[in-house]
């Protein structure tokens, strides 16, 4: 059974569709990246699994269960984790606070899950009293993943993780996803950095105009040389 | 040197107080402001039910203060904390809620809570008639004189029993929510929602939970400050119309959605009030003789009469509108 399928998910904001059928399936061992133009709907196919925005037509399925249309806090409880692209961080609160918050519905166990995001973002161990809004770009990326991974999620969407990030940043998230999806979390996200991305997926999907254009995996995609002609710039 | 006293008991002693009592209604408004982003106009009536409540269960159980010999409002106190912070819960229940809940924009809930001011200020005048009482049912009110060792000085310092509690309960009252918002749980998520509302969702904090600790603060803190100041003075049902416009004015002053700047604000435009009323020429009278004699002292030297001291928050507000709307602690703009 696989850890997060969407078959055929229509959807959007309001009356108007910006998902005609996206299809998508990764197992709970691997990374799965959604690459595509902009405006093809990545973000947004994100987003309608973790119930930001009305699924109108399709089915979304975490372990087998049904989860279309399912507000944020029920999935999180559910094992889901959610990286949105902008504002991810609580700003004002120190990074220590973040990641707290990141396990409130789950404060049991907070002492222990600290521990290991600190070993899996060390730079965050010597900043945990500085408020989050006052890191690096590179390091509030960290917070915010790692406010998500609080819960031990088993599956993580992150939405353009790298964006806005120098290439030094971008390969150290890389490797930092490449670690937590060996730790066994399942992870699902959007990227534009599409080579990079796809180097490290088992599964890709290209994205155009709201529905898969390509499905296959990670290494296919990049060799395949109709997509690299026209989603990878060549 | 008596001038001295003189400036102490109408400046320093009187600042305190209503810099105390502006600290505390402002950081209800912060507080409604930071979590529910609407600002709240039926605070200050919720300060004046507070203390109406205070006055009726005194006048239910005169005696209770003198078994544990403090004043009986103090010892109902608590009792109407937990009251009003019900009625407050109530309140945005039965009227901010539902608004909230269609998605409105937050100027409509703003104009909602001018009709909530509206009610409550009916109803206060409906049980509580329109003059002024005495929150001393039982009891008379203590006047501290406190003689200073000097030898020109023959006035004392005049504090009230109620300025002390009031002293005692505010520095509680900061120190308290000081540590509930950055050591509790529940205090925390309440920073995380200021900061971030959909992250906050995202990561499973009960909102609405949120919502109702929070008005359960702003309830209990508001009929402490409703209390005090009409402890010190007497309890007038039209309370709110002398509280509103300095409230809002501290509020912005430190800086929207920041409880710290709440509190600076409370105080600077409590001070800024009692110096502009004071009369200067008390200080400057002991230098007349070395001043030159084109130049005589006037009976009263205040920037603006007493009667019409509302100026000054007033002026206050627009000046920090115009030059620094973020406030002091540069907090969000309403």
């Amino acid at each position: 059974m696989p850890l997060l399928e969407a078959r055929d998910v229509h959807g959007g904001y309001g009356g108007m569709n910006i998902l005609n059928g996206v299809d998508m399936s990764i197992e709970a061992d691997e990374i799965g990246v959604i690459v595509g133009p902009n405006g093809a709907g990545k973000s947004t196919m994100l987003k309608a699994i973790f119930g930001l925005l009305q699924v109108n037509q399709g089915e979304i399925r975490l372990r087998g269960e049904p989860i279309t249309n399912l507000a944020p806090n029920k999935l999180v409880h559910m094992g889901m984790g959610f990286v949105p692209q902008e504002n991810n961080i609580f700003p004002s609160l120190s990074v220590e606070e973040n990641l707290e918050m990141g396990a409130y519905i789950r404060p049991s166990g907070v002492s222990r899950m600290l521990e290991q995001i600190y070993e899996f973002f060390p730079p965050l161990l010597d900043k945990r009293r500085q408020p989050a809004g006052e890191l690096s770009g590179g390091q509030r990326q960290m917070v915010a993943m790692g406010r998500a991974l609080m819960v031990e999620p088993s599956v993580l969407l992150l939405d353009e993780p790298t964006a806005g990030l120098s290439p030094l940043f971008m390969n150290e998230i890389f490797e930092r996803v490449k670690k937590i999806n060996a730790a066994g979390v399942g992870i699902l996200m959007v990227e534009q950095h599409a080579k990079q991305a796809l180097a490290i997926a088992h599964k890709g999907f290209v994205l155009a105009a709201g529905y898969n254009r390509f499905t296959d995996t990670g290494e296919a995609l990049l060799n395949d040389p109709e997509v690299a002609k026209s989603f990878l710039g060549g | 040197m008596n001038e001295l006293v003189f400036f102490i008991n109408n400046v320093v002693v009187a600042g305190s107080v209503t810099g105390s009592i502006y600290a505390m209604g402002a950081i209800g408004v912060t507080l409604v402001f930071s979590i529910m982003r609407f600002a709240h106009f039926a605070h200050a009536d919720m300060m004046t039910l507070g203390a109406f409540v205070v006055l009726l269960l005194s006048l239910a159980f005169p005696g209770a203060g003198s078994v544990v010999g403090l004043p009986t409002a103090i010892v109902m106190l608590p009792i109407a904390m937990v009251v009003t912070a019900a009625v407050a819960v109530g309140i945005d229940k039965a009227f901010y809620k539902p608004l909230r809940s269609h998605g409105v924009k937050p100027i409509v809930i703003v104009i909602g809570s001018l009709g909530v001011t509206l009610m409550l200020q009916g109803l206060l005048r409906l049980f509580a008639g329109t003059s002024p009482q005495n929150m001393y049912v039982a009891e008379r009110k203590e006047i501290y004189r406190l003689e200073l060792p000097f030898e020109a000085v023959t006035r004392p310092v005049i504090v009230t029993e109620p300025q002390v509690i009031l002293f005692i309960l505010v520095v509680a009252a900061v120190v308290g929510l000081h540590l509930f918002l950055n050591k509790t749980r529940t205090g925390k998520a309440m920073r995380a929602m200021s900061d971030n509302p959909d992250l906050a969702r995202a990561s499973g904090i009960n909102t609405n939970h949120i919502v109702s600790v929070t008005w359960i603060i702003v309830g209990g803190l508001a009929t402490m400050a409703g209390t005090l100041l009409s402890m010190d003075v007497t309890f007038k049902p039209d309370l709110s119309f002398f509280l509103l416009l300095p409230i809002f004015a501290a509020a912005i002053v430190g800086g929207v959605g920041h409880p710290y700047g709440a509190i600076a604000g409370g105080f600077v435009v409590g001070f800024a009030e009692t110096l502009a009323v004071f009369n200067w020429a008390v200080l400057l009278r002991p230098f007349q003789e070395r001043l030159p004699d084109w130049l005589e002292l006037p009976n009263n030297l205040a920037f603006v009469g007493t009667e019409y001291k509302i100026v000054v928050p007033f002026f206050i507000l627009v000046a920090i509108l115009v030059w620094r709307p973020t406030g002091i602690f540069k907090g969000k703009v309403i």
